[in-house]
């Protein structure tokens, strides 16, 4: 169900969608189907796939309920679009920057996963992150600090944001989430590793599945180090030895996060995973969303080479102090 | 069919002729006046789907990203890398020696040259292009499927996806270019198209145009060695088509992975560093 609606967010798509899809809801699946094999025997996940979705992470102040009805879920679906749609205004800060319905971009345009759940968390049952531990109060004190130190967003491109910097994006984790648009992945198997690739700054993860150990704990990478294996039909990946500087959540270089892939209809991949970092959070937590099957192919995305958003803007915030300084100077002569 | 005859001969002959070899290196053995490169005596393992299996982690080993042509040993660019950023000699993998550039495009080489520092997209931490990628100081992986095989490259995270099944145009420019792919015998040929004219050959400023079309083959020629050769025409920059070919050699060594390199992040000040905010003066 890919509808490639061009004409602008219409109530018509997500009616139509809801009605096509319900079936590939992450809740309704067949237990008697039988994944396809790679010609290497693997069960096959490869293709293209989105995770895009409007479920919330965690579960909304006020609701209270595990999981919607297929009838609220359209009216919880048809708020968000209409939320995601609206930065659009004509004139506003977000219209100049993208026009999400223009270019298909929201959510509501194209393949998205629809999750009768009221949060993606599932565990703890309050379908919220729990509550962050002695140290996570610290970390979090001391990367306040750091960012004080660095100065304001335009200060310098290392006070920015990564994703202005094109450093990386939410897509690529581990774990893998929603990323706002261009939430789609290609997976390649060979024997031996799958391969992910993430549309957004063409971020890739190789995982390995000889049992290899994961690599001395003094390299440490901003998406970690993959080790995978195949627990039946499901697809085990342990990711260690983070940099920290990319938090999942206000994660740190502590966070272990072991994911679970399972084909569990020809257009659906089950995605779990649980985060562990005690540096961070309390207790373990853990999430249940899906990957849709969706059109290729990924284009590059070359965002660093495109970058003129970041040249820009700190280059306009210096013109902006100059005239400030001109004119305080020229009150100040008067 | 009687020529194909004639070149199995051959090719059988300078098998039996090159295991002598090994065995006696002392006697040199004749050549056959045809170069049997076009009948390769090496048959690679097959995949699970029975191609020629390229999976792996690969890296060349030579001088080429400093330069694709011949060069000498040479100061480094920047004074104070001193000889660790010094550039090694090497022989050139350009087949015949020279590039034949255009006269203006040529003009444009020896000023890119002239400013490296400054033009040369690595400096920038900008994707690589093809087939610069491949030569690159950085190993790139292999993962190869029915449908798609990928190019992994260390560097910048550069990323190749090559069309096997579903062939398309390319959709847009873009610095990695569009791949089809096609197995011919024990070779993986790879035509790449839709470059932009933003990427170089190499740290000399050998260059190209958006009318850039890359004709590669991928060859084993034993069990962790690669031979790669590339076609290179680009009638708005050279005056004919022109080929660069090297060995890729595997990376043996146990766990051996392609890392991080996300380079972005250590080009930042060198690229934005003038516009950061200056402390109020007092």
């Amino acid at each position: 169900m890919n509808a490639s609606v061009v004409s602008g967010f219409s109530r018509t798509v997500i009616a139509v969608s809801l009605a096509l899809s319900m079936a590939g809801a992450v809740a309704a699946q067949s237990p008697a189907y039988k994944a396809p094999r790679t010609p290497d025997g693997q069960p096959d996940l490869q293709g293209f796939w989105t995770n895009a979705t409007y479920t919330p992470l965690e579960r909304p102040n006020g609701v209270t309920k595990t999981h919607y009805t297929p009838e609220e879920l359209e009216a919880v679906l048809k708020k968000a679009a209409a939320a995601e749609t609206a930065q659009t205004e004509p004139g506003t800060t977000a219209d100049v920057h993208y026009d999400f319905s223009q270019f298909g971009l929201d959510r509501s345009q194209s393949t998205f996963v629809r999750n009768l759940r009221t949060s993606l968390i599932v565990d703890p049952p309050d379908g919220k992150i729990p509550p962050i531990s002695a140290e996570g109060k610290r970390r979090l004190a001391q990367r306040a600090e750091e960012q004080k130190r660095l100065g304001g967003r335009w200060d310098s491109a290392e006070s920015n944001q990564l994703d202005d910097r094109c450093l990386i994006m939410a897509g690529p984790g581990p774990p893998m989430m929603d990323a706002a648009y261009n939430s789609n992945y290609h997976i390649v198997q060979t024997q031996g590793f799958v391969m992910i690739l993430t549309e957004m700054i063409h971020d890739v993860r190789v995982i390995p599945l000889d049992g290899r150990p994961a690599p001395d704990a003094k390299v440490r990478q901003w998406m970690g180090v993959s080790r995978g294996r195949w627990e039946g039909d499901t697809l085990v990946v342990e990711t260690t030895n983070f940099n920290g500087k990319n938090p999942f959540r206000g994660s740190t270089e502590n966070l272990k996060v072991t994911e679970r892939l399972r084909r569990v209809a020809d257009d659906t991949i089950e995605y779990k995973f649980t985060v562990e970092d005690p540096a961070m959070w309390t207790r373990p937590w853990t999430v249940e969303s899906a990957m849709r099957k969706t059109v290729g192919p990924i284009f590059e995305h070359a965002c660093h080479e495109g970058n003129f958003g970041l040249y820009n803007t700190l280059v306009g915030a210096r013109l902006e102090e100059q005239r400030a300084a001109e004119d305080t100077a020229k009150k100040s002569s008067n | 069919m009687q020529s194909r005859l004639l070149i199995t001969t051959i090719a059988a002959v300078s098998l039996a002729a090159g295991v002598s070899m090994a065995q006696a290196p002392q006697a040199p053995a004749a050549r056959p006046a045809t170069r049997p490169a076009a009948a390769p005596a090496y048959r690679a393992p097959r995949t699970a789907d029975g191609k020629p299996n390229l999976n792996g982690i690969w890296q060349a080993m030579n001088t080429a990203n400093w330069d694709i042509e011949a060069h000498s040993a040479a100061p480094s660019p920047v004074r104070d890398l001193g000889a660790t950023g010094a550039i090694p000699g090497g022989i050139g993998v350009v087949e015949g020696g020279s590039i034949p550039y255009l006269p203006e495009a040529l003009k444009k080489k020896q000023e890119n040259q002239a400013n490296r520092l400054k033009l040369d997209p690595e400096v920038k931490c900008y994707l690589p292009g093809v087939p610069r990628a491949v030569y690159m100081p950085y190993p790139f992986q292999i993962i190869q499927s029915t449908k798609h095989i990928m190019m992994l490259h260390e560097y910048a995270g550069a990323v190749r996806t090559i069309y096997m099944a579903e062939q398309v145009e390319a959709p847009a420019d873009s610095w990695m270019g569009w791949s089809n792919g096609k197995w011919d015998g024990e070779s993986l040929v790879v035509d790449t198209k839709g470059f932009n004219d933003l990427s170089w050959f190499d740290r000399a400023g050998n260059f190209h145009s958006d009318a850039l079309h890359v004709i590669e083959r991928f060859t084993p020629r034993s069990a962790d060695t690669l031979n790669y050769e590339a076609t290179i025409e680009d009638p708005k920059t050279f005056s004919k088509p022109w080929k660069i070919s090297m060995p890729l050699y595997r990376r043996v060594e146990p766990n051996a992975q392609i890392m991080e390199f996300r380079c972005v992040e250590f080009v930042e000040d060198l690229m934005y560093g003038h516009l950061r905010k200056q402390p109020a003066s007092k």
